[in-house]
């Protein structure tokens, strides 16, 4: 299964050199002019990225997680769901590295059988960070009015998070 | 965003009062600021790789192939860009990459797509409805198979860390499928934008 992602790559690599060298397009001169972007584009990026990491590395510092877990955690035994996941649950709109963090460290600790693992797999590997998207994406091009960008990455999230719970139940 | 970055900022420094982390509070802003400059840094080197990958593959002719196979979708997803906006072609490209996990090369694709949608945008501030789709679409992450997730997993002896491919995937297309259908829902009922420049771009002017 994982040679697909092996594979993809290398593949999608040679097949736009090799059409574009029998197409006769000037590789290399096209390569470069389409990378000169690279650099402008990353730098236009950081301000974005300064205003939405900085309050995100803040709201995790503050604690308010911690307080968000103790307060949630005996509705969410009602429906079966570990304690341990509810941070993840919180943390997986907002940075990437800290849900990648946080999943290790319940994997580490519980170990391989326990369902509070597999839960927080499920809902690690089918989410993409919420926040770090809508930074780097709308800051590339200046956006910063995002109408009803947030609330629906934040509402597919929640959906996704619920399909986690209902799937994982089922399956495990 | 202003709510939003306000309530951040100011209910962290609120309750990192009661709870005595007022240090690290203040710490996390420096740490905070420096890793966006590592982040965004660390992202130019492959931003360019596959900004010129793409330049060679629209030159060729490749990006429009595969704008024209998906099309169909992409008319009713996208459905205010002229149908032969090179955005298409971003997108698709940006999804497929997605969906192979190669995160590294679909954020560059994806910012290109973004940039072609903000040539049609007519408030240069403000996010299309096109872009919102597009953001709605990255944020569900589609993905087939969660790589890092397997690792992790294989790292801690997990017998059969395939299995989780299965759930994986149902989820993640249940993310993606709401993702689009609330960009659509929303678009109806949101304030649409206002133009913000002196002669609006119509779709004649595009094509040319």
């Amino acid at each position: 299964m994982n040679t697909l992602s092996v594979w993809a790559l290398p593949f999608i690599i040679i097949l736009i050199l090799t059409v574009a060298l029998f197409k006769k397009v000037p590789l290399y001169e096209t390569f470069t002019e389409g990378a000169k972007d690279g650099f402008k584009v990353s730098v236009n990026i950081i301000p974005y990225l300064v205003a939405i990491i900085v309050a995100i590395s803040m709201f995790r510092a503050s604690g308010i997680i911690e307080m968000l877990e103790t307060a949630f955690a005996p509705i969410l035994s009602h429906f079966n769901i570990p304690a341990d996941t509810i941070p993840l649950m919180i943390v997986r709109s907002l940075s990437g590295s800290a849900a990648l963090g946080v999943f290790s460290d319940i994997a580490n600790t519980l170990g391989a059988d326990d369902y509070a693992t597999k839960l927080s797999a499920v809902m690690v590997g089918s989410s993409e960070t919420t926040f770090y998207v809508l930074a780097v994406y709308f800051g590339a091009v200046g956006i910063s009015k995002l109408r009803y960008a947030l609330c629906v990455g934040l509402l597919a999230d929640f959906i996704g998070i619920v399909a986690a719970i209902a799937v994982c139940n089922w399956m495990f | 965003m202003n709510y939003i970055f306000y309530f951040l900022i100011v209910i962290s420094i609120v309750v990192g009062a009661i709870n005595g982390r007022l240090p690290d509070v203040v710490n996390s802003i420096l740490t905070g600021a420096e890793l966006s400059v590592k982040v965004a840094f660390s992202l130019i080197g492959i931003m360019a790789f596959w900004l010129g990958m793409m330049k060679v593959a629209q030159k060729c002719g490749l990006v429009e192939l595969i704008a024209k196979l998906i099309k169909p979708l992409t008319k009713r997803l996208f459905n205010e860009i002229p149908e032969n906006s090179p955005a298409i072609g971003d997108i698709a490209m940006n999804f497929s990459a997605n969906a192979l996990g190669l995160t590294n090369a679909a954020t560059p694709i994806g910012i290109k797509a973004m940039e072609e949608l903000q040539k049609e945008n007519i408030d240069k501030t403000s996010a299309s409805n096109s872009m919102c789709m597009l953001l709605g679409m990255n944020t569900a992450g589609f993905q087939l198979i969660p790589a890092t997730v397997i690792a992790v997993l294989i790292g801690i002896g997990y017998k059969n860390p395939t299995e989780i491919i299965a759930p994986t995937l149902i989820v993640t297309t249940i993310a993606f499928v709401s993702a689009i259908i609330l960009a659509k829902i929303f678009q109806k009922f949101w304030a649409p934008q206002i133009p913000t420049l002196t002669k609006r771009i119509t779709k004649d002017e595009v094509k040319v």
